[in-house]
């Protein structure tokens, strides 16, 4: 398939280094200042060359890559909310031109998922968005297999900041701030990590799990969200002294979405450790599904962008 | 299999489905090999569902035998039975009757506990959540006046987990508690 990617960031920029190995040719590759597009194909290393040596990209303006023939548009913008925009425009756009779109931006499918079920039913493209939830771990793809209607809930660990927080916390004895200027230090916690540590990233993931489980319905706004930062090192040291520890924790069903500071066995699957992330699905006739693997990081989630290129049909 | 009892004849408003009820019995066993599988037979063959049992190895009764706590749940007509069955079998039966509650669950609460008076905080859990409060440890590293965490160990009646969450959680945000619940649901 020919990849649009819109986003240069770890994300984007993995996607378009590995989209080769995968056996798909990158056709445009932009950030929000200016786009490189080939129909033949861009040279994928010189882009990224240009982009670490903060150049631009090339010599197209990023509305271009509209205009290029190609199959696939990655939209890899960063998340935002309320209208997510301009990620939802970008999406719109491709699927009006009939074409797909996988998205490893949140935001319009946690924010205005029947929106894009509606553009996707008059496309003859298709939507898919596999990265958005759990980075490498093929979560929706499993609930697809699974079939959404056999799948009673879905639970787990989709922050790796947070998790690494609390780790952290529990095994080292330390308050919340130590651990969080630990974490920016060591680049797993980002500058302004609000997002992170009060739930509001765990939420979007899992509000787009409960709009793939009640095939919509579900924003930000119906989610019950609570996040970490008022849980001090002693409330992990209390959970200890029962066998117990904090994690937070996502719930989502077809009633509604739940994130917050949750008491789990500390030998229990859903207790993983650092930036680890885990879910688990539970289903109406075989049990529960655990998954864990890596959440974020530009190639862990740039596979699950390609795995899901690789599932959409031909145009 | 010995959990469906057959309805009691003489009793017709005996109800053996759904109808359960959880019981604690205490028990003192000879220090044996054998001992407790043989206290527990009797149970579990007169329709009880054992729920849990605390035995007190290191604890000894004034006679020199181990204490033990069996939790169970069976319908209300068959508990007697059940006592009957352990005192034929020669067991020892100290305590029984007495109704128990049929889950434990811990929750942590965080914040301003002491100045927002914890028995008081207690005493509405148990209040409004009918739960029982087991056990109560309570960290303080700032002093009474800082954010304190206070983990409770609460009986409930079997079942009624959810809801007594959902009232502790009402307490918690009217003190302005933060309260870390279990997840109870899946096999966390």
């Amino acid at each position: 398939m020919d990849l649009a990617i819109l986003g240069a960031g770890d994300v984007g920029r993995s996607v378009a280094d590995l989209a080769g190995e995968y056996g798909h040719e990158v056709v445009a590759l932009a950030d929000s200042s200016s786009a490189v597009v080939d129909s033949d194909g861009i040279a994928v290393a010189d882009a990224l060359e240009r982009k670490a040596g903060d150049e631009p990209l090339g010599a197209a303006a990023p509305a271009d890559v509209f205009e290029t023939d190609y199959d696939v548009l990655v939209e890899a913008t960063p998340t935002t909310l309320g209208d997510a925009e301009p990620g939802f425009s970008h999406v719109q756009r491709a699927l009006e031109a009939d074409r797909h779109v996988v998205l490893a931006n949140k935001g319009p499918v946690a924010e205005r998922y029947e929106e894009l079920r509606a553009l996707e039913d008059e496309s003859a493209g298709s939507i898919r968005f596999e990265a958005t939830v759990g980075g490498a771990i093929p979560v929706l793809s499993t609930i697809e297999d699974s079939t959404p209607q056999a799948v009673t809930a879905v639970r787990g660990v989709l922050n790796g900041t947070a998790n690494f927080i609390l780790t952290r916390m529990a095994a080292e004895g330390l308050d919340y701030e130590h651990v969080l200027a630990e974490a920016q230090d060591l680049g797993v916690a980002e500058a302004d990590p609000t997002f992170d540590v009060d739930g509001t990233d765990a939420a979007l993931k899992f509000v787009i799990l409960a709009n793939v489980l009640a095939d919509g319905g579900f924003s930000l706004a119906d989610a019950t969200v609570e996040g970490i930062q008022s849980v001090p090192g002693s409330a992990l040291d209390l959970a200890a002294e029962d066998g117990r520890t904090i994690r937070l924790i996502g719930e989502a069903t077809r009633d509604g979405v739940r994130v917050g500071p949750r008491l789990v066995p500390e030998n229990g699957a859903l207790a993983v450790t650092g930036t680890r992330n885990i879910v688990q699905i539970e289903t109406r006739n075989a049990g529960s599904l655990h998954s864990s693997g890596r959440g974020a990081g530009g190639p862990e989630t740039a596979t699950a962008v390609l795995s899901d290129v690789g599932r959409l049909p031909p145009l | 299999m010995g959990d469906t009892p057959e309805p009691d004849e003489d009793d017709p408003d005996a109800e053996t489905d759904g109808g359960v009820r959880a019981y604690t019995v205490r028990l003192e066993l000879v220090d044996e090999p054998g001992e407790l599988l043989r206290a527990l037979a009797p149970i579990a063959d007169s329709g009880g569902n054992l729920l849990s049992i605390h035995h007190e190895r290191g604890n000894i009764t004034p006679r020199g035998h181990i204490p033990v706590e069996v939790d169970l749940e069976c319908p209300p007509d068959r508990f007697d039975d059940i006592v009957q069955a352990l005192r034929d079998a020669g067991v020892n039966v100290i305590q029984a009757g007495q109704e128990h509650y049929g889950e434990e669950v811990n929750v942590v609460l965080v914040g301003h506990l002491v100045e927002t008076d914890l028995s008081n905080t207690l005493s509405r859990i148990e209040n409004e959540a009918d739960a029982v409060v087991q056990d109560l440890s309570l960290a303080a590293p700032e002093g009474t006046e800082g954010v304190a965490s206070a983990r409770a160990r609460l009986a409930i009646d079997s079942g009624r987990s959810e809801e007594a969450l959902a009232a502790i959680r009402s307490i918690g945000s009217d003190k302005d508690l933060t309260v870390v619940e279990p997840l109870l649901g899946g096999e966390a």
